[in-house]
């Protein structure tokens, strides 16, 4: 693993040469993509805010969680309810779906943070399934399984006299870039503070760090905040970019993704969450259109992938090559 | 240190562990004044390594009080004691192997730092690089700062571990076998180190080699079974029959 902050300048303008490159090849792609494809990296961008965050939390806190598409669908459903019942714009909507999300995290972090290991993995296991049943048990306002559809209008909002409509494909493109963005540098800032260093120590030594003088209960509170927060907003961004609303976002399949697209791209790494998440989408994509059975290949290559890369893509080739990536 | 503070600094009253049916520690009463260097020695399960884990919070007493500078802290959280100046250094060295030298120190040094300034340096990281070298150079590790802890020799970690416990601005700094597996040469001069450090803070070491404790302790208590079975100078310990009998075998 990297020494966050301790590297010096030089590797400081790699990190941020490396990252400003990224999203400059996200940005200039809008132009080159056909459009199935830019759509299908909208969804990629969105998904991997969502694995940064969960991310910070398994990562760099080092905390497995079962139970994170409890928060996405907090943001999903904030978003989806707020502007159904409580006829909120989509921007409202958006931040009352991440506050929900990280209000979430926050308070259900004070019940399974007593936990820890497998006992944690399964009490967040178990919230997110209660989560998912209330979500099916109000069928009348959550239309459970079927689930619901923004109507185009509550799509749409009015920017400084200009129209910005989500269901665009150039503005989705470009709103979730802006999203990936935003994540990413603030993902990128925290784990190279002093606090990302906290939660590293937590990491690779809690014992060792609570000795150190650190209240470690409250920084894994806070990562999981966090954690959660990024997760709602994620959830949100994909209810309004994508206009559909439904419960199996906030099934066990979803918490389970976020896990692997991590382990993928590498636990513990910035771009890791975004090279897991496309990698994934693409597999997916790729086999199912030369067979129906395309879960045994995605299967039989994940298993070749483990074998190769067990730190994950990234992971991986900053053990063997990269050092200073974060 | 020029504050004012009684005499005695550190005073346990009764302190007692059991573990299930096992007594670890039977009830201790210690008395450590500001400043000085105190040895505990004692046969492999006398309850040394208890009875400082239970002055740094690592583990609960199940019976008896511990007071540190003019205070109660029998139920502060290690944390808490942190802040209030007892720093412990783990007897099976405890670095963090996948962070760099100045990562491991950094830590230390932060905490410190926010103990003092508050939150708001908790995102300035110029602030860290002088406490950090400072630390490293005591121990003269400056050399190895961007080094993996884990890459180090043994003798090494064991300086990273007291270089994490110096940045931490200890008042009383507890030591559990800080020489063991170290070469003739780095003991020598991690002795020059520890008397450096005289001066500064309370120095509470639980050492087995007996050349190390003479050479460095003012006062030394005695522990078997539990129990503290004598104290006093190096000289009187050495002259001391019961010692003779239960520990130095000769």
């Amino acid at each position: 693993m990297t020494a966050p902050g301790s590297a010096g300048s030089a590797s400081g303008a790699k990190v941020m040469a490396l990252h400003l490159g990224v999203i400059a090849i996200l940005f200039v792609a809008q132009f080159l993509l056909p459009a199935y494809h830019l759509s299908a990296f909208t969804r990629i961008m969105v998904l991997a805010v969502y694995a940064l965050g969960y991310n910070i939390l398994f990562g760099y806190t080092g905390l497995l969680s079962l139970g994170h598409a409890m928060f996405f669908a907090a943001g999903l459903y904030g978003v989806g309810l707020g502007a159904r019942f409580l006829g909120l714009n989509p921007l409202s909507a958006f931040l009352f779906g991440s506050l929900a999300g990280g209000i979430f995290a926050c308070v259900i972090g004070l019940v399974v943070l007593r936990t820890s290991g497998v006992a944690f993995m399964i009490v967040t296991l178990m919230f997110a399934q209660a989560g998912y049943l209330t979500i099916l048990l109000f069928n009348d306002v959550t239309r459970g399984d079927e689930g619901f559809v923004l109507e185009t209008t509550e799509r749409q909002v009015t920017i400084a006299g200009g129209l910005l409509d989500f269901a665009a494909p150039h503005a989705a493109y470009n709103v979730a870039l802006a999203l990936f963005t935003g994540a990413m540098a603030f993902c990128l800032f925290l784990v190279r503070s002093p606090i990302g260093r906290v939660f590293i120590a937590i990491r690779e030594n809690e014992e060792r760090t609570r000795m150190l003088g650190y209240n470690a209960y409250r920084y894994k509170l806070a990562a999981l905040t966090v954690s959660g927060i990024l997760s709602a907003m994620a959830g949100a961004a994909y209810a309004l970019l994508f206009g559909y609303i439904g419960a199996s976002f906030a099934s066990i399949q979803y918490s389970i993704f976020a896990l692997l697209w991590v382990l993928l791209g590498g636990t513990g790494t910035i771009l890791g969450p975004l090279v897991g998440t496309a990698l994934m989408f693409y597999l997916v994509d790729a086999s199912s259109e030369v067979t129906s059975s395309y879960l045994i290949v995605v299967g039989a290559i994940l298993i070749l992938l483990v074998l190769f890369f067990p730190k994950g893509l990234l992971g991986s080739l900053r053990r063997k090559k990269l050092r200073w990536l974060p | 240190m020029t504050v004012d503070r009684s005499p005695t600094f550190l005073e346990t009253r009764g302190l007692g562990r059991r573990f299930g049916g096992l007594t670890a520690v039977d009830s201790v009463d210690l008395m450590l004044n500001a400043g000085e260097i105190r040895a505990v020695i004692g046969p492999n399960g006398a309850g040394k390594t208890t009875l400082v884990s239970m002055i740094c919070g690592r583990v609960p007493p199940s019976a008896g009080n511990i007071l540190f500078d003019g205070a109660d802290i029998t139920r502060l959280k290690p944390w808490e004691r942190v802040a209030r100046g007892i720093v412990y250094t783990f007897q099976i060295t405890s670095v963090f192997r996948n962070l760099s030298c100045f990562d491991n120190v950094a830590l230390a040094a932060e905490r410190s730092l926010t103990l003092q300034h508050g939150l708001r340096s908790a995102f300035d990281t110029r602030g860290l690089v002088a406490p950090v070298m400072t630390a490293l150079q005591r121990v003269g590790l400056e050399a190895r700062r961007d080094e993996l802890a884990g890459n180090l020799s043994y003798g090494h970690q064991r300086l990273l571990e007291v270089a994490m416990g110096l940045a931490l601005r200890p008042k009383l700094l507890i030591l559990d076998e800080p020489t063991q597996g170290l070469s003739e040469a780095e003991i020598v001069g991690f002795c020059r180190l520890i008397r450096d450090l005289a001066g500064e803070t309370t120095i509470l070491l639980i050492e087995h080699n007996m050349d190390v404790v003479m050479e460095l302790a003012q006062r030394i208590t005695v522990m078997a079974d539990g129990n503290i079975l004598a104290e006093g100078s190096p000289a009187e310990i050495m002259a001391n029959a019961e010692v003779q009998r239960a520990y130095l075998g000769t």
